[in-house]
């Protein structure tokens, strides 16, 4: 097939009726997909895309031992060729400036330009980690600053910003918890989590060597201090959970809960992904949480660039200070150094500081917003999410009656015509909406989890539900739509199975 | 509220649809005594112009390539990133997207990972590699524990001269999992021992892991250390900080190397204050099913069309949990999208003329600044683009002399070894020109004097 190729969308895919245009979001619903095949097979001997300047000094030759002939395989192209090729691809993604990404628990808020801007200054994406501190503290500043930010948030005594992502941080997190325990000298084996925690929860349990205990929420999907006060004992070392939970409530007992875990000798980790409900709100330090993570691309609006790069900085209270990664940034007198002389410390979690820009752009946000503005926009996020319920209960399952934080979770109950979730996450494409987050959480058969965030318009909610409501009648009337969808996208339902059963992660050109 | 667009009017129009009365009233949940009755105390909210200008004020305090000249390495690297990159990632389609959890409207993503991969295989001379991981040294942790999967042995042999940062994240992840971690010493070369690794290695040996090049710029002979590991069982984990250098350099796959890591930062990406780069991930085929982090596949839709979606997936934390090889969720998704443009413009002959750059630039200085009166090369193993040099005299105040002609000269090594007190880690890349190098070597002398 030829690169200039274009074929019209709506290929294969039944019309809609007239009643159902109408209905439909038109935004990135039209328009021609481009062709693209891989990078390698624009591959033509001898083109090339780089200049470099001439070699100013002699050439030197590698012992015959140590030299490379050739990089077997690696494409030869223009300049020209290189744009087009990711310009095209990049026409086959939906970003959050396409259009609305109400992705539950990923927190897709807006990502404010300004923030790209102040990463690409040259005095801080040019700034060499190996610089001396004193030449570096611009850097060191605006680090230090983030963590008085984070801690002030966040009810914390102290944060480290070196973790890479959410993840990280919970690793980190748990080292700790651990650390913790043996400089009491205690060997504790257990970490509690809810079934209505975050997936790498239980993960970065297993990767500290801790037993993982899977506690059940039960119907009202929160924790009930006499189910934890149940399963306490001598041998847990911490609870591990997300507040507000995988379901978008808050955790109301949390308070309680905390003190059995403490009265038993434990610590209570905090999964901060849902962060975004309780900025100036209430203050997981201040509820009784030891430890959280931040997920500074969620909650403080930096880009997630088709899955990363993120920043997970943690927040402890002052008995678990010891242990932080190292090196820390502190402050000397109005000069910022990093003090790596930390005898219980973890250690290092990664090489160098953490994803300074990253944090940057997360600076660049909270300084825009202020206290203020953060307040406002959990509450705006939490608005919208409830407006959401409000218009969609009658017609999707809700599972759960406790009122909805930032995120509210259906079900597929009551989709008719054989119709599931995925069947309904494909339609919404077609609609011009990126699917929400589905099969999670666990505990929610069918699951539909949305999350809206503070960002997006009325007019934008009350679009995207005439969409979930005309797909439910379409499950009713013609389900096919919802069976075969998507039909307005460069490639249709992929063959996942397949995929998994023999996998092909890697090109080799055809003989 | 210039992100929030909310008006007085639509507040009121949802709250009456929802049916409460006010904001407050959303929160029933959050009892009032854990609620926060305070203002956050945090800078009031600035203005676009406010915040850029503050951001530059902090940006004035940092040395960069355009206020000194800098001969800074040691895990990050100052290579040109042309123009081509900044611009293709600036499309918002690429970096505002998610991870590609729904394949029919991420093949953007999804595709790029896939070259990507393939990529990164060509590279390192390997069969399979993930689609990243944070950065080189957790990538390198990573390694270790699937290294102890793979084996079921619990002893590690990690060479001394592996990049430190390296060494002690991965001491960071194997803290609390019954790994043994034994250090691997090097010869007056800089390169590993391989007397002192034949008395180590024995059968309960999963893995030894060395840099390549290593922490001093040395280049490690890999194959009669991929030998003698495999004759015990045991895999050979090479962990790459320097990734330039696989352009000059035979690849560890082909010397036997079982995985190889490393750091990606050198594709594309600025130094950033040290983040974010992308740790690179690559194994031999029979091993994919214990390799940590997320995959791309090839697949075909219903029509038969060719796309791609994320797989194996039955690895990881959000099917498994507990059970999973790893807890990796975000992995660096813009960054490989860097390396991968940057290494497609390169391309076949390109890296490798960065690299003979590199190479000749560095070998340039070392043989200048080693001439010097009262300096010298402790190592004598070949180096790629920065080398160890042993300086006179009291190094702070040669480094301050340095400092005030604007050049950064080095990395003390006194930082990592306090038996390092006189030696300078100096790195020289394409972006520094045969001028600077000779203002260096001049400096350098004149500060000793």
């Amino acid at each position: 097939m030829s690169q200039t190729e274009t074929v019209t969308r709506l290929n294969n895919c039944p019309p809609p009726t007239e009643a159902e245009r109408a209905t439909i979001n038109r935004i990135g619903t039209g328009g021609l997909a481009l062709r693209e095949k891989l990078i390698f097979e624009h591959s033509v001997a001898g083109r090339q895309g780089y200049s470099l300047p001439a070699l100013d000094v002699p050439a030197v030759e590698l012992p015959e031992a140590l030299n490379r002939e050739d990089i077997v395989g690696f494409p030869e192209v223009s300049e020209v060729d290189v744009v087009r090729h990711f310009t095209r691809l990049s026409t086959w993604n939906y970003g959050l400036d396409s259009g609305f990404y109400p992705l539950g628990s990923c927190t897709m808020k807006y990502n404010p330009k300004v923030n790209e801007a102040a990463a690409r200054l040259p005095g801080m994406s040019g700034c060499h980690p190996h610089t001396p501190e004193h030449l570096s503290q611009g850097a060191l500043g605006l680090m230090f600053e983030l963590q008085q930010a984070l801690a002030e948030i966040s009810g914390f005594d102290a944060v480290t910003l070196q973790p890479a992502a959410g993840a990280h941080g919970e690793l980190a997190g748990v080292q700790m918890i651990r650390a913790w325990h043996q400089a009491q000298g205690r060997s504790r084996k257990k970490i509690l989590i809810p079934d209505t925690a975050h997936g790498t929860n239980p993960a970065t349990a297993a990767l500290c060597g801790y037993q993982v205990v899977p506690i059940a929420s039960g119907e009202s999907g929160i924790l009930s201090a006499a189910t934890v006060a149940e399963y306490m004992d001598d041998d847990v070392a911490a609870l591990m959970v997300t507040n507000p939970n995988t379901l978008g409530l808050f955790e109301s007992n949390i308070r309680t809960i905390c003190d059995i875990v403490h009265q038993g000798g434990g610590l209570v980790y905090c999964d901060g992904a849902n962060l975004n409900a309780l900025m100036g709100i209430a203050r997981p330090g201040d509820l009784g949480m030891d430890v959280m993570h931040f997920n500074l691309h969620k909650t403080f609006s930096t880009p997630h660039g088709g899955g990363g790069p993120g920043a997970g900085p943690v927040g402890v209270t002052e008995k678990l200070i010891p242990f932080l990664p190292k090196p820390l940034v502190v402050s000397d007198a109005g000069q910022y150094r990093l003090n790596f002389d930390r005898p219980q410390s973890i250690g290092r979690m990664r090489s160098f500081y953490g994803n300074f820009g990253i944090m940057l752009r997360a600076w660049a946000y909270i300084l825009t917003m202020g206290g203020a503005g953060l307040k406002h926009a959990s509450e705006m996020a939490v608005l919208n999410a409830n407006y959401i319920r409000a218009r969609l209960e009658d017609t999707y399952h809700l599972p759960y009656p406790n009122r909805s934080l930032h995120e509210v979770v259906f079900s597929d109950k009551q989709l008719a015509g054989d119709c599931h979730t995925l069947d309904l996450a494909k339609r919404l494409i077609d609609y011009g909406y990126h699917p929400p987050t589905i099969y999670f959480p666990l505990v929610v058969h069918g699951a539909i989890m949305i999350e809206p965030t503070e960002t997006e318009s009325k007019e934008v909610l009350d679009e995207f539900c005439d969409a979930m409501l005309a797909i439910a009648r379409e499950a009713d009337s013609h389900p096919e739509l919802l069976l075969q969808a998507p039909g307005l996208t460069a490639v249709g339902r992929l063959d996942e199975t397949a995929a998994a059963r023999k996998p092909q992660l890697c090109y080799k050109p055809a003989e | 509220m210039r992100y929030i667009p909310h008006t007085d009017d639509d507040v009121r129009q949802m709250l009456a649809t929802i049916g409460v009365d006010s904001v407050t009233d959303l929160f029933v949940e959050v009892p009032e005594a854990v609620r926060l009755d305070r203002p956050l105390e945090l800078p009031e909210p600035m203005s676009e112009s406010q915040v850029l200008a503050e951001m530059k004020r902090l940006a004035a305090q940092n040395a960069t390539t355009e206020t000194h000249t800098i001969f800074l390495g040691g895990g990050a690297y100052n290579h040109f990133i042309p123009t081509v990159i900044d611009q293709l990632i600036s499309r918002s389609e690429f970096y505002t997207a998610y991870t590609p959890y729904q394949p029919e409207i991420s093949q953007g993503t999804l595709q790029a990972i896939y070259e990507y991969q393939t990529l990164i295989c060509q590279l390192t001379g390997m069969d399979v590699s993930n689609a990243s991981m944070y950065d080189g040294a957790s990538a390198c942790a990573e390694a270790v524990l699937m290294a102890a999967r793979a084996t079921r042995r619990k002893k590690m042999l990690l060479a001394a001269s592996l990049h430190p940062e390296y060494r002690e994240t991965v001491a960071t992840y194997c803290r609390h999992l019954d790994i043994e971690l034994l250090d691997l010493p090097y010869l007056p070369s800089g390169r590993i021992d391989q007397a002192a690794l034949a008395t180590l290695l024995d059968t309960e040996t999963a893995a030894v892991v060395a840099g390549y090049p290593n922490f001093f710029g040395v280049i490690e002979e890999l194959a009669p250390l991929a030998a003698a590991a495999h004759q015990v069982g045991a895999l050979l984990v090479t962990a790459v900080a320097e990734p330039v250098a696989l352009g000059q350099i035979k690849s560890p796959g082909e010397l036997g190397a079982d995985i190889v890591v490393g750091e990606g930062q050198s594709f594309g990406m600025p130094v950033s204050y040290g983040g974010p780069g992308v740790g690179f991930f690559a194994a031999r085929q029979k091993t994919v099913r214990s390799m940590p982090g997320r995959l791309v596949g090839a697949t075909r839709d219903k029509d038969g069309r060719t796309g791609y979606v994320l797989t194996l997936a039955t690895r990881e934390q959000h099917i498994r949990r507990e059970k999973a090889t790893s807890n990796i969720c975000s992995n660096q998704g813009l960054c490989v999208l860097m390396a991968t443009i940057y290494l497609s413009l390169l391309g076949r002959r390109g890296l490798r003329e960065v690299a003979a750059q590199n190479l000749a630039k560095a070998e340039y200085a070392k043989q200048a600044i080693g001439a010097l009166p009262g300096f010298s090369i402790p190592f004598s193993g070949p180096t790629f683009n920065e080398f160890v040099v042993e300086v006179p005299g009291d190094i702070d105040v040669l480094l301050l002399k340095l400092e005030q002609q604007q050049i950064l000269a080095g990395l003390p090594l006194k930082r990592y070894d306090a038996t390092m007190e006189q030696r300078l880690l100096i790195c020289v890349t394409e972006q520094n020109s045969r001028e600077q190098i000779d203002i260096l070597v001049e400096a350098l002398k004149g500060a000793a004097a």
